[in-house]
Formats: C-alpha cells, structure tokens, sequence
C-alpha cells in the first residue's frame, strides 16, 4: 500500500503546481481542492449524477480512490479512517439512492463528533425539484445528522465551499459536513487558483476557558475527599491525552473512561478504573455514585453513562468541560461549568493543581473496589467463551492493536476485556450504535495507519449488514484480522430478552447464516474457523502470521451475557453483577 | 416556570435557513408559538422572531443549540430585555349590514382598521401586541370570523440598545 504513496507530491508542492489560474471543471476543481486539504485516500461508489467527477479522477494518478461495494461502506470506511488518523474521512455518493444510503453513516459520526466530508452528487440545477431521476434532497433529509452542508448551485462557490467544510467538519465540536453538488455543477468550467482563506462569520467555536471557571476547579479540586474523573471521547478528538495523563498522575484522582474515551488513558494504570455505565465496572459505577467531584471532561452525560438521572452522582460538585457550551447542561445540571479545548484547559489547569492528602481514604477504596470486583465469567474448557477470545486477542498484541467493533455484545465484552494503551486504537459506534459498522471501519483504519495491527470484531448479525466489503479487504490486500464471535443468535437482543422480557426469544435465531469461512473464500479472503481454545489459538496465531485479511469464525457459547448490567431506569450502582 | 419567551435570531440569508431554525425546534422538542423572517438591517442577513413556551432551562438549550448552526450570527432573547413586540392579524368578520355601526365601534376602540368591504363582510387589520389581537378576536368572534390570518410576532429591543 506504501509504494504509491512515495512518488506523491507535498501539499506544498501541489499548491505551486496550481498556483497559476487555469481553466478546469468543477470536478477537477473538487479533487484538487481535496488534495489541497491533505486528503490521501476517499472512499465512494460512482452512479450518473458524479460521473464527471469519477472521470477526473481518471487522470488524477495522485488520487487516491476505493470502489467500496455499498456506499454505507463508504461512509463507515471514512468514519474509521477519521477516527483512526485525526484527519478528515471523506467519502463521494452519487444522488438519489446512493446518497441515501449514507444516512446511516452521516448520522452514525454526527452521534460520535467524527470530521467527515460527505460529497454527494445531484441532479443538475434545472432539474432540482422536479422529481427528476435519481434526485433526493439530501441536504433537507441529513439536515438533523450534520454539523453543516452545503448545495453548491454556482461551481464559483465551490473551492471556497470545500475549503469551509474541512474547516468546520475538524474543528471546536467534530463532525459530519456534506456538500450536495448537482451534475452541471461539477461539469462547469472556471477559472481555479488555490485559495486557503477562512471566513465563516458566525463560527467562532471557543477553545480558551473562563480562567476564573478554571480557578474554581483548582479550589474545588483542593477540598475535595471523593474527587474522580469521567473522562470521553473528547480528550481523544482534542489530542489531550497525555495533558490528561499529567493531570490524573498529578492529582492522584482516580479515573473512568467512557466507551468512547476508551485509550485515552491508558488502561492498565493503577488510577484507572474500567469503563463506567450500563456495562461498566462496579468501581467506576459506584465511584460516580459517591464522589463528592465529579470531574467530566469531554463526555456528554449520555444515558447509557448516566443511567436514572435523577439520582445520578447524587453527592458531586459537578464539572464539566466541553468544547459545544450546548453540553453543558444538557442532561445534568452542572456546578462548574467550563467551556474550551479539553487540551487549552489542561494547559491551564495543569500547573495549578496538586496531590491532596484527604483522598487518601478514597484512593483506598477504590482500590479495594478493584481488587474485590474485577469483571468475570465462568471460563469453560467445552465451549469457546466469548470473554475469553478478547482475552487471547488482548493478551496475544499487548493491546497494540487497532480495535474497531460493530455493535452488540462482542462490542462490550471488547470494551471490557481488550486493554487499550494508546489513543486513537478505539473505533466503535457509541451513540448511534451502528450495525454493520465493525468492517468498513476497520477498513477505513487501516488505510490510515498501514503499518499497525487491525482488528475488527464482529457478531454474526452485523457482520452480514456490511460483509460485502470483504471484496475491498481482497481487491487491495488490506491486512485486517476480521473477527467474528459467532453465537448464531442477536446476542444482546437475546440478553435483553431473556433478562427484560422473561426468556421471550423472538426474531434472534441467526439459522441461515452462510458459512463465515466459505464466504471469506468467495471474496478471496482467507478464512479459519475455532470451536475451543486449541484450535482459536492456532487460528489466531496463523492470521497473525499472514500478511493479508483474514477472517475468523469463532464459535463461541449461545447464552453467554454481559455483566455487570445496569437494566434501564436503575441508578448505575444497581447493577446485575451475573451468576458469580 | 414555563414561560413565554421571544427570541430574535440573525442568520445567513441562506436557503434551507428557515428550515435548519425550525427543524431544531421541532427535533429537540422546543415550542414554536410563532415565527417570522425577514430581511433585516443588512444585506446577506436576514432576522428571524421566534416566540417559543419554556422554562428556564429550555431557554436555554434553545440559545445554545441555535448558536450551533452555523448560519446562526446572533441570538437575543427579547424576553430579558425592555422591547416593542407587534403582530398584524388580518380578520374576514361576517358582517350584514345592520351589525356593521357596532363591528365598526369595535374596529374604532382598537385603532384597528377596516380595509376591504364585501356584501356581508368586512376585512379588518389589526396591529399591535399578541394581546391586543387575542382581544380582538374575542370581540369580533360573536359576528361569526370567516377567515383569520396572523403574522406572528416580529420585535425589537427599545432605545439603542
Ligand atoms: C442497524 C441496527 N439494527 C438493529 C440494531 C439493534 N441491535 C443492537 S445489538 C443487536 C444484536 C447484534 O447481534 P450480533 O451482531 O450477532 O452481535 P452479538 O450481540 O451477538 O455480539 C441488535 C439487533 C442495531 N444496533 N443496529
């Protein structure tokens, strides 16, 4: 995948390239312009609408295009290369179905805060509105899942309109932004010269916090017996992780995750305490629960963190820090409101706080929380236990791996068992929760990071919503090891099911599913299959050993669930701790 | 305490704006009372008037999240501020002719004014706050009202503020 990428040019270089004004269409002002922002690789699916577009690309040799076979892969490529890199994911639709078969996508990233560019094509500006072949009013149908988007109905606007996209998809709070560009737009021909020039009156998203704001969180920290720290996805998106390191090593305040702040400390130090929520640990659950300051740092308050809100954190001061001011105050009413760049707030803060003795007691509790409730289950040397999969993954990379999931319970027991070390190693659909997510992300990360280990694990429900993209792994020999946790049933339904809705098991059987390691072989894929421990292990290290995509199939128990749980309208210290 | 608030909103003059303002309201669940737009003192800008029911807090969500629309420029809510709120309702009253001394005393109190007459019918325009049109209408309503149409609030902030 290397050898393309050395003879490419700078961006620098691309810029004086086309510095002198020249005459070009609108199409070929899109792949300049994208190369201008950086963009190394996009992901799409042509049809009539963008076919001026998918023509300039015929000469382009610097760009870089994959032909994905369903545009949800598309889009959930571009998602897992945004997440996995920092950079802009950007995918290109045609009109009409192939843009709508990324609203999935839009609104899977717009839930997550990821910088996303979405290029769809429409019918030509004489026919917009009349119903005309193949046209849908993408901009009016993605109006509620993206941060902003464009119809470009002049190619003038059109360098401007790409360069403000880029800008706004990737800064203050992330997300999805679209740019509608119907047929005789990207056909027009214009006089082009790169221009790098931001205006966007309206948009000045606040990334320095209120310093007396900040002052408070230092005295509060000072006082504080039970402080803790929840910290989300935002520490990741704002680059923040080791200021956050500092500040949690500093301080000696014990720490959470959530879901989408998994990696972004590491999970193996003493001061960290498992992810929090509906499938959190018992430690960081009941530590929300009876800390004196809860410190949020860039996570939303989301229901599956929160549990019953009334009667969430009951006895906290609570701060929280966030870069959308709309957050604040959201779902839970707040003490310490400070609005900023999670990484310009530490580097406030940092300098000012300290170690404080009276948490001393605290600190030991949560230790005893730790060591007395790990997350368990009930190994077994018959059937392959799910847990344990993720344990030899886990312990086979020294959680160096890439992770991307789909959703469900292999996501949680990944959440759960999988040890993240680093930012950025964490790919998964946590608002939207997203089926059929798990490959093409998986996909879209390893483009963006060639030389780190991919895994992507699956259910065996949605590996079949998106397992077309088999083809790309195959056609371009992307090396991903794509697992599969097979307990031929919707699992987490069944769980749901079977604690919720008294063992009423309707429409969850998975009979029917092709044979994973056939189908692997179809697309040209290699593919192994495990029952028990001996043959997973020989399975897995034989995919580590081969150079390109291969698929494992393990068969793992049926009626295996998740634990701890904390059903819907209990506080997050209620919780199902399973059989144990 | 729920409450009746007005907020005027500038944004971008772009198209689909309306659209991205009022499908915020409608998706996060805030109220929308009534709604005008028009151009306002500059050029590229146009001026939205909201009138919306909430507490305190929804207001506030209200503020936060239209600033997040990027064709958002500003947001004032009215409501905390001294300020002139007018409507115009336009009123299709029956009205046979001997009624028409007594619909005209009423039109007259309320500086109202009658601006089309028909053959049993009279088009009455009103201007001025909600209020005064509500008690318009209550007046008028025994007539018989064939047709009513509202504009909904527009507003400013008093002196230079
Ligand atoms: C697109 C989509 N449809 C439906 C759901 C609801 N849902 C959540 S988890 C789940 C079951 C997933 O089953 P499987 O993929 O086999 O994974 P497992 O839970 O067994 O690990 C379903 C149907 C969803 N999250 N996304």
């Amino acid at each position: 995948m290397n050898e393309q990428n050395t003879e490419l040019l700078s961006i620098e270089q691309l810029r004086k390239k086309w510095m002198s004004p020249e005459v070009i269409s609108g199409s070929e002002i899109l792949l300049r312009s994208l190369l201008l922002e950086g963009v190394d690789c996009v992901f799409g699916y042509p049809g009539g609408a963008v076919l001026y577009i998918y023509d300039a690309m015929y000469n382009y040799k610097e760009f870089k295009h994959l032909l994905t076979r369903h545009e949800q892969g598309a889009i959930h490529a571009a998602d897992g290369y945004a997440r996995a890199s920092g950079k802009v994911g950007v995918c290109i639709a045609t009109s009409g179905p192939g843009a709508t078969n990324l609203v999935t996508g839009i609104a899977t990233a717009y839930m997550d805060s990821v910088p996303l560019v979405v290029i769809t094509g429409n019918v030509a500006t004489t026919l917009i509105g009349t119903d005309a072949f193949q046209e849908a009013d993408i901009t009016g149908i993605t109006l509620p899942i993206t941060k902003h988007s464009y119809l470009v109905r002049d190619v003038k606007d059109l360098p401007r309109v790409i360069h403000e996209a880029f800008h706004i998809a990737n800064t203050g709070r992330k997300g999805p932004v679209l740019i509608d560009i119907p047929k005789d737009v990207s056909a027009a021909m214009i006089k082009f010269k790169p221009d790098d020039s931001i205006n966007v009156r309206g948009y000045n998203p606040r990334t320095v916090p209120n310093k007396l704001q900040i002052d408070k969180l230092v005295q509060a920290i000072s006082e504080a017996k039970r402080p803790y720290i929840l910290a989300g996805g935002g520490v990741i998106y704002s680059g923040a992780h080791e200021e956050l390191f500092e500040f949690a090593t500093r301080t000696e305040i014990p720490i959470t995750t959530t879901l989408l702040g998994l990696g972004g400390f590491p999970s193996g130090h003493e001061l960290w305490t498992g992810m929090p929520g509906m499938h959190g640990t018992y430690t960081s659950n009941n530590a929300i629960q009876q800390c004196d300051l809860l410190i949020n740092i860039g996570a939303r308050f989301d229901d599956r963190v929160t549990g019953k809100l009334n009667g969430f954190a009951p006895h906290a001061k609570i701060v929280h820090i966030d870069i959308d001011p709309a957050e604040i105050g959201k779902n839970v009413a707040v003490d310490i409101p400070i609005v900023g760049d999670v990484k310009t707030v530490f580097e406030m803060l940092n300098p000012l706080v300290k170690r404080t003795e009276q948490a001393d007691e605290w600190r030991k509790l949560i230790q005893q929380w730790k060591s007395d409730y790990p997350f368990r289950y009930t190994d077994s040397d018959e059937v392959l236990k799910p847990q344990w999969v993720i344990e030899m993954l886990n312990e086979t990379t020294n959680g160096e791996a890439i992770v991307t999931t789909d959703v469900g319970q292999h996501q949680m027991w990944a959440a759960q068992y999988y040890k993240f070390n680093h930012t950025r190693s964490w790919i998964t659909s946590g608002g939207l929760g997203t089926m059929g997510y798990g490959l093409p992300s998986a996909i879209g990360a390893q483009m963006a990071q060639p030389d780190r280990l991919v895994i992507s694990i699956n259910g065996d429900g949605g590996i079949q919503m998106c397992s077309q993209e088999l083809a790309i792994c195959a056609i371009n020999n992307i090396p991903v090891k794509i697992v599969i946790i097979n307990n031929q049933v919707l699992g987490m339904v069944r769980q749901w099911q079977e604690l919720i809705y008294n063992n009423r098991y309707s429409h969850i059987d998975l009979a029917g599913s092709p044979d994973f390691v056939k189908l692997a072989e179809a697309y040209g894929v290699k593919g192994l299959r495990a029952t028990n421990k001996e043959e997973a292990r020989i399975a897995w290290q034989e995919a580590l050993a081969t150079p390109g995509p291969v698929l494992l199939d393990f068969v793992v128990s049926k009626t295996e669930n998740v634990y701890p749980m904390v059903t819907q309208g209990s506080t997050i210290d209620q919780m199902l701790m399973g059989d144990e | 305490m729920t409450m009746r608030h007005t907020i005027s909103i500038l944004v971008n003059d772009q198209p689909g704006v309306l659209q991205r303002v009022s499908g915020l309201f409608g998706r996060r669940g805030f109220n929308i009372e009534s709604i005008t737009v028009g151009q306002s003192e500059e050029v590229g800008l146009s001026r939205m008037v909201i009138v919306t029911l909430g507490d305190e807090h929804t207001l506030e969500q209200i503020e936060k999240q239209l600033y997040k629309l990027i064709d958002v420029i500003k947001v004032i809510n009215l409501g905390s501020k001294p300020m002139v709120g007018r409507e115009l309702a336009l009123i299709k009253v029956k009205a046979e002719t001997s009624e028409r001394p007594e619909i005209l005393g009423v039109v007259d109190t309320f500086r109202a004014s009658v601006v089309d007459i028909g053959s049993n019918s009279l088009i009455v325009q009103v201007i001025g706050d909600s209020s005064k049109i509500d008690a318009m209408i209550e007046l008028l309503t025994p007539y018989g009202i064939r047709e009513l149409s509202r504009t909904g609030v527009t507003a400013m902030t008093r002196g230079n503020a």
